[in-house]
């Protein structure tokens, strides 16, 4: 609780004990006998007025100034009417020797409105704090050697290429390259990985980990603005300023919903009364009005429940940019994938060896002949063969075709059927998904090597769950039809578009945009640069492994940090809930503000109900929306 | 020219919205966003008026919330 809380709190329950000693005297031994005579009102007048100045003294101030400043439809100056009024009509009553009531009202009004105030105050200052405690990330200064003394800098002063020191427990200011020392970095508060990270000399590492283990020297490859800790702060920090439809319809909501409860409120004091005389009721009624006419419940609870969703997401390492795409992802079901890096590990492993028998060998000989090629295929033979490598062979690429390796007279065919065709090698047709290299040797048909794109694990998952919600999900990629076909079976995708050029990637976007129905929402889950315009193109882009891909973080409208497809199930039911919350609270809040207006105009409910629909209505919302932290 | 204020001491949301709307229809001001959450206003201001407009955004938020003002 801040400084200002605390006092509030000490004068709230000063004020309401005082209230609450002052009620049971007064309803037990009525406060108004004490005096006889037509001035019997002034002493629970007086006593209540007491209470009323300790609790509503700011209130008063303030009303008092945002009417100078000619802001009418001020909340506090509002409530300042409806209870000034109320008492108003208590001396009215007494001055006229009817039954003395109306004062304890008066100040309960008052009362319950601070009270409401403190609740709502506390649980949005709760919620913020608990969301930027997540978000705390923001390196304080960076130990920086400066003509060859180590110095405290601010992380803004830091140039691309001085050497920063990290200590364990210090964050990491800048991004840049580790030239000595080994570490783990504790990454959580990025990526919401909660493995630490290990980084060795050569190592690039983000700015905002946190260093672990042991001392590193680091050189500066970005400037601070640059640094990733800075765009992922950026990011966050607006978030909350691209504003949903739900938001803006509150706001447009709020902006015309005082003015017309206000002049309700005057029509209902005045017309009846004309034709009734019966002033006091109307008047009463009218003022009821007044305390119910701030839209607070509403312009409080929506955009907390907004920012409550994005906070809970970048918890676990979703960024997303805007409360806007918050509402539209939860309506989310038309899912597009790239495949390699996406859906697929991006990282062509040896899948099969044809005869196994021979495993050592024909890996032996493609890996003379890829040895010197750092194409992904060739690295993955490389890596699976752990032999040692023949050299002193002359390699001549044939494109399109393979590699031949010569030495005197060995000849290494390794490459698919074009090669061994054009040489004239009998070979055994291989039945298999995926990139097939045939190795010969002198002539004679060795074997071959299946290498296949792996599946992620999540991506199972994740199709799994689209497809339980039938939702679509489509998959684009650059590989041939029976690759895709194969990878498509696996998964369970309802459609493949194969053989496509990386700039023809975006149109397959586009199209799929122009042909889906208006309240369908389409989303392209990609990774890395070239999905770039994909990920632009579509109605949510979502950018995966967002730490380090700067081109990605700046097109897409959702970040996962970690390279883990199944977030886009927690951020569907993150916005799914978000969404529902969003709903109850306007619902509810509302329909309790209509009903209470409508009881109020009937005479049925009085202000201490009037004021229920003004704070506890926005406490219950608030309540309501906190619930989202509690998502699993 | 883009720019994120931190506000100080906006304590209502509906002042957050009513501010955001005042300063939206100032002279100069291209896009104005006040975020009550994250008390956080950015302005996309024509380049050439910064300071004039920055001076009468000022004045719009203390005439709406007095207590509220811009960090620097």
């Amino acid at each position: 609780m801040s400084k200002k809380q605390k006092k509030n709190l000490i004068r709230i329950i000063v004020a309401l004990s005082l209230f609450l000693i002052l009620f049971v005297i007064d309803k037990t031994l009525n406060l108004a006998s004490f005096i006889n005579g037509p001035l019997n009102w002034l002493l629970p007048f007086g006593l209540y007025l007491i209470v009323y100045i300790i609790i509503g003294y700011d209130v008063i101030i303030k009303a008092v100034r945002n009417i100078a400043h000619g802001q009418v439809f001020d909340e506090n100056f509002l409530m300042l009417v409806a209870t000034i009024g109320a008492f108003a009509l208590a001396i009215y009553k007494g001055v006229n020797q009817m039954e003395i009531e109306g004062f304890d009202e008066a100040c309960a009004v008052l009362l319950f409105y601070q009270v409401g105030e403190f609740f709502q105050d506390y649980a949005v200052n709760k919620t913020r704090k608990s969301i930027s405690s997540l978000m705390d990330i923001r390196p304080d200064y960076a130990n920086v050697y400066r003509d060859g003394k180590l110095e405290i800098l601010g992380p803004e002063e830091v140039k691309i290429g001085d050497i920063i020191v990290i200590n364990p427990g210090e964050k990491v200011p800048l991004d840049g390259v580790v030239i000595k020392g080994n570490t783990s970095l504790d990454t959580k508060s990025l990526t919401g990985e909660s493995l630490p990270r290990d980084a060795k000399e050569n190592d690039e590492i983000i700015s905002g980990a946190v260093n672990l283990t042991s001392q590193i020297e680091v050189k500066v490859t970005k400037e601070f603005y640059d640094s990733t800790v800075s765009k992922i702060l950026e990011l966050v920090e607006s978030a909350t300023n691209k504003k949903s439809n739900s938001e803006n319809f509150i706001s447009a909501f709020a902006r015309v919903y005082t003015p017309i409860v206000v002049i309700l409120a005057l029509l209902l004091a005045i017309v009846p009364s004309l034709i009734t005389g019966n002033w006091e009721i109307w008047v009463y009624r009218a003022l009821s009005f007044l305390v119910v006419s701030c839209p607070c419940a509403l312009v409080i609870s929506i955009p907390l429940s907004f920012f409550s969703g994005i906070g809970v997401a970048s918890k676990r390492g979703i960024l997303i940019k805007g409360s806007n795409y918050l509402e539209k992802f939860s309506k989310a079901n038309i899912f597009v994938f790239d495949k390699t890096g996406t859906l697929t590990k991006g990282n062509f492993a040896i899948a099969k060896v044809n005869p196994s028998a021979r495993k050592d060998e024909i890996l032996g000989l493609a890996a003379i002949a890829e040895q010197g090629s750092s194409h992904p295929i060739a690295k993955s033979i490389l890596s699976a063969y752990k032999g040692k490598i023949a050299d002193g062979y002359v390699i001549t690429n044939v494109a399109g075709e393979g590699i031949i390796a010569k030495k005197d007279r060995d000849i290494i065919y390794c490459g698919n059927e074009k090669l061994m065709k054009n040489n004239k090698i009998k070979y055994d047709v291989l039945n298999e998904v995926g990139t097939i290299i045939y190795v010969a040797h002198n002539n004679e048909f060795i074997g071959s090597i299946v290498i296949n794109d792996e599946i992620k694990k999540e991506s199972k998952e994740l199709i799994s769950y689209l497809n339980s919600k039938h939702y679509e999900s489509v998959m684009l990629t650059g590989d041939n039809e029976q690759v895709a076909e194969n990878v498509a079976k696996e998964l369970g995708l309802s459609k493949v578009y194969a053989s496509l050029l990386p700039q023809n990637k975006a149109a397959y976007v586009e199209e799929m945009l122009a042909q889906k129905k208006s309240n369908d929402v389409l989303c392209f889950v990609g990774d890395g640069i070239n999905d770039a315009p994909s990920i632009m193109t579509a109605d949510i882009g979502i950018a995966m492994g967002g730490v380090g891909s700067d081109a990605a973080i700046e097109a897409s409208d959702i970040v996962l940090m970690k390279d883990d497809l199944s977030n886009i199930i927690d951020a569907q039911r993150i916005s799914h809930k978000t969404m529902t919350i969003v709903k109850e609270n306007i619902i509810f809040a509302i329909t309790v503000k209509v009903l209470i207006l409508i009881l109020s105009a009937l005479g049925i409910a009085n202000m201490w109900l009037a004021v229920f629909g003004d704070v506890g209505v926005a406490v219950i919302a608030i309540l309501n929306a906190i619930r989202l932290f509690r998502i699993k | 020219m883009r720019k994120v204020f931190e506000l100080e001491d906006l304590d209502c949301a509906n002042c957050a919205a009513k501010i955001e709307e005042a300063i939206s229809h100032l002279d100069g001001v291209k896009y104005a966003s006040v975020s009550f959450m994250t008390q956080r206003m950015v302005l996309v201001i024509e380049d050439d008026k910064f300071d004039q407009v920055l001076e009468s955004v000022k004045k719009t938020i203390k005439k709406i919330e007095p207590d509220c003002s811009i960090k620097c």
